[in-house]
This record gives C-alpha cells, sequence and structure tokens, in this order.
C-alpha cells in the first residue's frame, strides 16, 4: 500500500498544521468570550444593519 | 481590528458577486434536478436514451453529480460564504473584481463540465471526473476563491471570527488540498490522462478524496449555512456557542481517515478498512453534536417552526444530516456494509444526505438571501416557499423509502443461495424486480424537481419586483 506512506504523512501534516492554527486561535482570544460571541450576529445594531429596513439608507451613486 | 480604522462612510457591501452566485445556484440546481431526473428515468426505461451515446445512463450520471454538487451546491456555497463573511466581518469583499474573475471562472468550469461529460471525456474517477485542462482551470478559481475569503476574514473589522467562517475556511482549504492531491495526473493528450497511482493506490486516494469531498464540500460548508442562517432565520443565537467550536474542531480532526470505508472487502489491506470504520463510527459524535446545537437553537420558541417555512426547511435539513450521520457510521460497519454495499442502499443514503441535508438547508439559506438581494424584505410568495416545502419532503421520502427498499432487497437476493451451493438469482433477476422501486423513485425525483421549478418562479419573480440598493456597512463597534 505504497499510497498510504503518502496519504500518512500528508495527513499527520495536515493535523500538525491544525493544531496550529488551533493555538493560534487560542492564543489570540478567539474563544475568550463564547457566550457573547454566538448572540453577536443578532444583537449587534451593525450586523443586523441591512435586515433592518428603518435603518437602510440608500447610498448616493458613487 | 480596533475602533481606529472605521469604515469610510459610503463604504458598502459588495453584494453583486453574491447575487450573481445565488442566480447561479438556482439555475444550475434546475438543470442538474432535471438531469436527475432522466437517469432516474433510464434506469427504469433503458430504451429512452434512443441509443445516443452521449445520452446514455454512463454519461450523463456524472454531469447529474457533477451538476448538483458542484455547480448547485457549490455556487450556493460560493453565494452564502461571500455574504456571510463580510456581514460578521463587518467589511466588504476583499478584492471584488477577483471575486467576479472567480464567479465568471467557476461558471465557465461548469459549461466546460457540461459539454465534456457528454462526450465520455472523463477521468473516471467518481466525483473527480474533469480531465485535467478543466482540472486545472478549477484550481485556479479556487485560488481565487481562497484569496478573496482569506483577504477578507483578514481585513475584518471584528475581532472574533464567526464559527461559521471557520467552516466555509475548512472547506475551501480541504477542497483546494482534495482536489490536488487526487488531481495528480500524467495527460497524454488535451483530453485523456492516466492518474500517477495505481491500482489499489489509486483507489485509495481516489476515495481519501471521494470522502472528504463529503466531509468538506457537503458536509463543512452547508454546517457554515447552518450556523448563520438558522440564527438569523429563528432570530436567536445559536443553542450553544461554545458546542459550535467543539463541533468545528472535532469534525475537521476526525473527518480524514474515514474515506477506506468506501473499499470494504477490496484489496485495501484489512488494517485500513477498520481504521477507515473506526474513523467512520467516531463521526456519530460531532456530527450528532451540531444537528443537535442547530436543531436545540429553537429551543423556547418552537411555535417559530409553525409559521415560517424558511425556518422548516432549514430544521428539516438538520433531521436529515442526523438521519444520514447515522446511518453512514452504520453502514460503514463491515457486517453491514456487506450486505448495503454495491446496492441502491447507498443511493438512498446519499440522497437523504444530498436531497435532505444539503439540498433543504440551501434552499432555506437562499430563500433568506434572495429578497435581501433584490432589496425586498420578504420573497415574493411565502406561500410557495410552504409549497415547496411540501412537495420537496414527500420526493424526498418517496426517494429514500423506495431506495432504502430496494437496496435491501438487492443485498438479500444476492447473497441468497441454493442447497447446492449456487446462487438462487441470477444478477438480470435481481434488476428486473427493482423496477417497481426505480419507478416510486422517479416519481420521488420529479416531486422535488417540481419543487424547485417553483423556488425558480419565486426566485424570478422576487428578483424583478424588487431593486437592489447597496448597503452600507456599519461603523465598526468597539470590542476589539
Amino acid at each position: 500500500m505504497d499510497s498510504l506512506y503518502l496519504l500518512i504523512p500528508f495527513s499527520v501534516l495536515l493535523v500538525l498544521a491544525l493544531i496550529g492554527v488551533f493555538g493560534w486561535a487560542l492564543g489570540s482570544g478567539q474563544f475568550d468570550d463564547l457566550e457573547r460571541e454566538g448572540g453577536r450576529i443578532l444583537s449587534e445594531p451593525g450586523l443586523s444593519f441591512d435586515t433592518d429596513q428603518r435603518a437602510r439608507q440608500a447610498v448616493p451613486e458613487e | 481590528m480596533s475602533t481606529a480604522s472605521v469604515a469610510a462612510p459610503a463604504a458598502t457591501y459588495d453584494d453583486e458577486t453574491v447575487r450573481l452566485f445565488t442566480i447561479a445556484a438556482v439555475v444550475w440546481g434546475v438543470v442538474g434536478m432535471l438531469v436527475g431526473v432522466f437517469i432516474a428515468a433510464e434506469l427504469a426505461w433503458p430504451d429512452i436514451n434512443m441509443g445516443l451515446p452521449w445520452l446514455s445512463y454512463g454519461r450523463l450520471r456524472p454531469l447529474h453529480t457533477n451538476a448538483v454538487i458542484f455547480a448547485f451546491g457549490g455556487c450556493a456555497l460560493m453565494a452564502t460564504s461571500y455574504y456571510v463573511v463580510q456581514r460578521t466581518c463587518q467589511v466588504r469583499l476583499f478584492a471584488p473584481t477577483l471575486a467576479r474573475l472567480h464567479f465568471w471562472g467557476f461558471q465557465a468550469v461548469i459549461v466546460l463540465a457540461a459539454i465534456t461529460l457528454p462526450l465520455g471525456i472523463t477521468r473516471g474517477k467518481e466525483y473527480a471526473e474533469l480531465e485535467w485542462p478543466i482540472a486545472l482551470l478549477l484550481a485556479v478559481v479556487w485560488v481565487m476563491y481562497a484569496i478573496v475569503f482569506f483577504g477578507t476574514v483578514g481585513t475584518r473589522k471584528v475581532r472574533h471570527i464567526y464559527v461559521a467562517n471557520w467552516f466555509y475556511g475548512a472547506f475551501i482549504i480541504a477542497v483546494a488540498l482534495l482536489h490536488v492531491v487526487n488531481g495528480a495526473v500524467i495527460p497524454v493528450s488535451l483530453t485523456k490522462s492516466y492518474s500517477v497511482y495505481a491500482g489499489a493506490q489509486d483507489a485509495m486516494v481516489q476515495w481519501w478524496y471521494g470522502h472528504n469531498a463529503v466531509g468538506f464540500f457537503l458536509t463543512a460548508g452547508f454546517l457554515g449555512m447552518m450556523y448563520y442562517f438558522i440564527p438569523k432565520q429563528a432570530d436567536r443565537p445559536v443553542y450553544s456557542y461554545r458546542l459550535s467550536i467543539v463541533h468545528f474542531w472535532a469534525l475537521i480532526f476526525t473527518y480524514m481517515w474515514a474515506g477506506p470505508h468506501h473499499l470494504h472487502y477490496t484489496a485495501l489491506p484489512d488494517w485500513v478498512q477498520s481504521v477507515g470504520m473506526l474513523f467512520s463510527l467516531v463521526l456519530l459524535a460531532p456530527s450528532w453534536g451540531g444537528m443537535i446545537n442547530g436543531i436545540m437553537t429553537l429551543s423556547g420558541a418552537w411555535h417559530k417552526l409553525r409559521d415560517d417555512p424558511i425556518l422548516k426547511f432549514l430544521i428539516v435539513s438538520l433531521s436529515f444530516y442526523g438521519m444520514s450521520t447515522f446511518e453512514g457510521p452504520m453502514m460503514s460497519i463491515k457486517t453491514v456494509n456487506s450486505l448495503s454495499h454495491y446496492t441502491d442502499w447507498g443511493i438512498a443514503h446519499v440522497h437523504s444526505g444530498a436531497l435532505g441535508w444539503v439540498g433543504l438547508i440551501t434552499m432555506g439559506s437562499l430563500y433568506y438571501l434572495v429578497p435581501r438581494m433584490f432589496g425586498r424584505t420578504e420573497m415574493y410568495s411565502v406561500r410557495a416557499i410552504s409549497l415547496h416545502f411540501w412537495i420537496a419532503t414527500v420526493g424526498i421520502v418517496l426517494y429514500i423509502a423506495s431506495m432504502w427498499s430496494a437496496g435491501v432487497m438487492e443485498g438479500v437476493m444476492w447473497r441468497s443461495i441454493n442447497d447446492d451451493g449456487t446462487l438462487a438469482y441470477s444478477f438480470a433477476e435481481v434488476v428486473k424486480a427493482t423496477f417497481p422501486f426505480y419507478v416510486v423513485r422517479l416519481g420521488g425525483g420529479l416531486l422535488y424537481l417540481a419543487g424547485m421549478l417553483v423556488m425558480a418562479w419565486n426566485v424570478w419573480k422576487t428578483a424583478t419586483n424588487g431593486r437592489y440598493t447597496p448597503v452600507r456597512i456599519p461603523l465598526a463597534v468597539a470590542h476589539a
């Protein structure tokens, strides 16, 4: 099964890269305040801006 | 990423590319499902290919899979990812011109596929049929996609990267890797190439690709949709944001090695098959965690499900996700697989995932997206959404139930042995016995296509009755 000599090291490298990304996310504070982040896409006026018709303002042609 | 870097007052989201991909998704959905219905009819009545080679099942089947998975599903993923990444990062698309180029390049790949596959130009690898020049073009287009998406994430005005973007990002990176590794070929002419791998090696690489395509294209990408559009449509935060993070990391760490379950009882070494089965069983946990997380988002607001047909699409899609991610690990168990493999049970499983999970979550998300892309508050006809939902659901049930029955019947008939050790049924006898199931399946497929046509009409009316005004990017709020 020669292809395993390609696929296994490749997958191991991939997992190492994933651990690296996970470490970055952890270290840079991506997971610091999870309770709040889930609600933010709804609660912040900014993010629901385009669903709020009153807030929608036509932008002058550029 | 700080309050200092505030967007210019007149900065707007780049929704032009989102709009193009949205329309393309609907158009290719109709085309792909129409081809699917035609080949379903061919299985019941083979003569309808009229003796034309380019209408034969063998050539149209890859056209169907490419059209529904990559054209319909792909365009929907691209539309929603470009929409979601801009909204959650509060920034305009990075390099909008490149995004536009990505759109037209991707359409070129689809059109080339629609021409070459019926002509019989194929690499013969399931879900990776496109010959090397088209595969190269796709690789270039994919790099554009990655630059635009990750460029947008990189220039975000919100410090936290919302979970949907993690899923979309994993989908983009993983599909690129899979495409490159499985796409390694030696061209012998413009329309013919040979894989650099041989025999069982090639099969292993192919199914490493094939299953991860299911995992990262048909699962991770659409989970990105799920984590944005369900909370938005329900107007509630996802049930547990913490669980969604766990869901993401658990899924991407365990998916890579489930592929060998496609090669049970073949020349693949036994231990590799067992590893594949083990990883497939492990996958049940993150999959169900994610499904429960999505459905429980409605916890305390179940009444919304009664009145809102878009939520019906989104939540029922998750129940199909749960069903097929339970069925998949079960089918990967070797003893079960010895009955189910090569039968129509596989077709039932795939379509429970494809029509139920991928199809319904896409349609639900598009119903959310389309009015917003054409300056309206809701679709032209909300009743038509409801009609679509019920036609599609009945279609799926007919489809899956008939193929489950056919699959188990085939498995049992194939393994039936007379007292003297000879096979009880010839292959042709089994084929004959599947005829009624194929007709019912065609009916299910027709209903599903009919639902898609209702959607296309509704999208058309919404688009022609709406007028899009650019949406301003809100001023960045302090949370760095």
